[in-house]
């Protein structure tokens, strides 16, 4: 096993070292936030968190989608997913600080309430919203994702001495049952870790709205990495223009599925209006938050939207790598929208929190992933169609 | 039947190949002698091949924006009028123009507006359905559905002249080339 035999593009090893040093830099500027407003540190965590946790879990779902499918762009980013979902033990490192601060962060977690109707809610939900279940529950949610990612990442690449049957079908067979499991544990843990910070509220498509956030964060990520490293040797072999057409795609496909979902649930509590699903958009229209709305309304769905519709754009890597990256940018402001107004501060308070966490948490993150990245061949060198297409572009 | 003995009844030239790559080579060769009015048929789509010919950038993506736009202007606007202006009605004290409520159905008919037109405008431009067509006077474009490529200079092509054209097509390396009548 040599560890050399296959060549990265030098831009993996400058993001590992870019992303390492941003990400030690962020982390410990936060660290100094945290001694100087220990709750404004945890209220920032959780949403710069809940954006990188929710790339990694986006990878898994769509490995385990592209895998059921088939498909050139699968080929194309089998091996980005397949890295991403191998930062799951630092995640679970990263999560370790929700733990610490959980009486800071969620109601129900000890901290004395002045609301009575919070009170009230927290009494009724106690048997679900307690620590050790709480911590419980996400322990299993971590292990899940951790195995899953672990054996469809150690057959895959077994198989890249050659795809036989045995083990196409039993990557499909883990990737069935799979998804079934991350609609599962994604689900619950929306609940846990974000909707659960208003103990009142609920929206039965919550957890939808992670999953497609996720599966469009994931998709952009690649797409970025694609863009950059995509044309040169090995991927150019599997990468084209069609490829990139049918991430594009998919991008804008992601993109629409989430302003149905978003949409969705704004209308059926406008409708209903009922004082208690009602205050969650409420707290939302006061002040600034109207306008981090209004911002995902046209930044996160109407403009990719009509610029994603043009042919020549979802092309040309650069075109579709700049939008994958706003995407990106967009998609912190969402989680952004989706956590932070659940705290009670006086209207949309921008704190330099905000920002230094999610590049201190990003930073870490990408750097393992660029690690990861580099541990394995760029493409799936076992399957049949990867096979006759590198010969195609070595002949 | 008196047709007048003066015009010939040619309707362009074809030239049959037996494989994709020869048929895009020579589709690209045609292109660049400056023929405009060329068709090319394959028993299954070839992308390269359009793009050899140069072929002109369809109006139907347009089409087919506009009646989106329409279809949901339509939609909002029916709304709107119908709900504020011809039948106001307070509905459990929300506001007489809702807009929350009117963006599904106004979706609903920018889809189907965009969907129409695309169909319609597609028949409209391609001419279809076409009951006759001279290419089918070939016997051997009846292959054109099978394993043969083919492709067409039409006689109406300002560049076109019998007998060049006929030698251009045949430096081509074509397995034939056949006169097509009108």
């Amino acid at each position: 096993m040599s560890s050399t035999s296959h060549p990265v593009p030098p831009q993996v090893d400058v993001l590992e070292r870019r992303a390492f040093v941003g990400g030690a830099a962020g982390l410990i500027a936060s660290l100094m936030g945290a001694l100087v407003s220990p709750t404004q540190f945890f209220h920032s965590y959780l949403f710069a968190f809940l954006f990188w946790n929710g790339i990694a879990l986006g990878c898994l779902s769509l490995l385990m989608i592209q895998h059921l499918t088939g498909g050139r762009w699968g080929l194309a980013i089998r091996r980005l997913l397949e890295a991403g979902t191998r930062t799951v033990p630092v995640l679970v490192l990263l999560f370790l600080p929700v733990v610490l601060g959980l009486k800071r962060i969620y109601p129900w977690a000890g901290s004395a309430q002045s609301d009575p109707t919070i009170r009230h809610a927290i009494d009724l939900k106690q048997a679900y919203l307690n620590v050790p279940f709480f911590l419980g529950r996400a322990v299993f949610y971590f292990a899940v994702w951790f195995l899953l990612a672990r054996v469809l990442s150690r057959v895959s690449l077994d198989s890249d001495t050659g795809m036989d049957l045995r083990r196409a079908r039993l990557l499909r067979s883990i990737s069935g049952g799979g998804l079934l499991l991350m609609g599962l544990t994604i689900t619950f843990m929306s609940v846990d870790w974000a909707m659960s910070l208003d103990p009142r509220w609920f929206s039965a498509i919550y957890g939808m709205l992670f999953m497609i956030g996720q599966a469009l964060s994931a998709l952009a990520l690649c797409i970025v990495v694609i863009s950059r490293i995509g044309m040169e040797p090995p991927l150019s072999a599997v990468a084209n223009a069609d490829t990139l057409h049918d991430l594009g795609k998919l991008m804008l496909a992601f993109i629409m599925v989430w302003a149905y979902f978003s949409f969705s649930q704004f209308l059926i509590t406008w409708s209903g209006n009922l004082p208690e699903e009602i205050p969650w958009y409420l707290r939302r229209f006061q002040g600034g938050w109207r306008l981090v709305g209004l911002f995902l309304v046209v930044f996160h769905f109407a403009v990719p939207f009509l610029v994603l519709l043009s042919r020549g754009v979802k092309r040309r890597a650069k075109a579709v790598g700049t939008v994958a990256l706003a995407i990106l940018a967009v998609r912190i402001v969402d989680l952004f929208w989706l956590v932070r107004p659940e705290f009670p501060h006086a209207g949309l308070d921008l704190h330099w929190l905000d920002f230094t966490l999610p590049i201190g948490i990003g930073g870490v993150w990408l750097g393992v992933f660029a690690r990861q990245l580099k541990t394995r061949p760029l493409l799936p060198l076992g399957e049949p169609e990867v096979r006759e297409m590198l010969a195609e572009a070595g002949a | 039947m008196s047709a007048p003995a003066a015009a010939p009844p040619l309707w362009g030239l074809m030239a049959e190949f037996e494989g994709p790559t020869e048929v895009v080579e020579a589709a690209r060769r045609v292109h660049e002698a400056g023929y405009k009015k060329v068709d090319a048929y394959s028993p299954y789509p070839i992308e390269e091949l359009a793009e050899a010919l140069g072929h002109h950038r369809s109006w139907l993506p347009f089409l087919v924006l506009l009646g989106g736009i329409t279809g949901c202007l339509a939609g909002y606007g029916l709304q709107f009028w119908s709900a504020t202006i011809a039948y106001p009605l307070n509905i459990g004290g929300r506001p007489i123009h809702s807009w929350p409520a009117f963006i599904v159905p106004t979706f609903e008919t920018t889809i189907l507006f965009a969907a129409g037109t695309a169909v319609l405008g597609m028949l409209a431009l391609n001419g279809l359905p076409e009951p006759y067509h001279p290419v089918f006077n070939v016997p051997q474009f009846a292959r054109a559905s099978k394993d043969r490529f083919f492709i067409v200079i039409e006689a109406g092509d300002p560049r076109f002249d019998p007998d060049r054209t006929w030698s251009f097509l045949l430096s081509l390396g074509p397995r034939s080339v056949s006169e097509v009548d009108r």
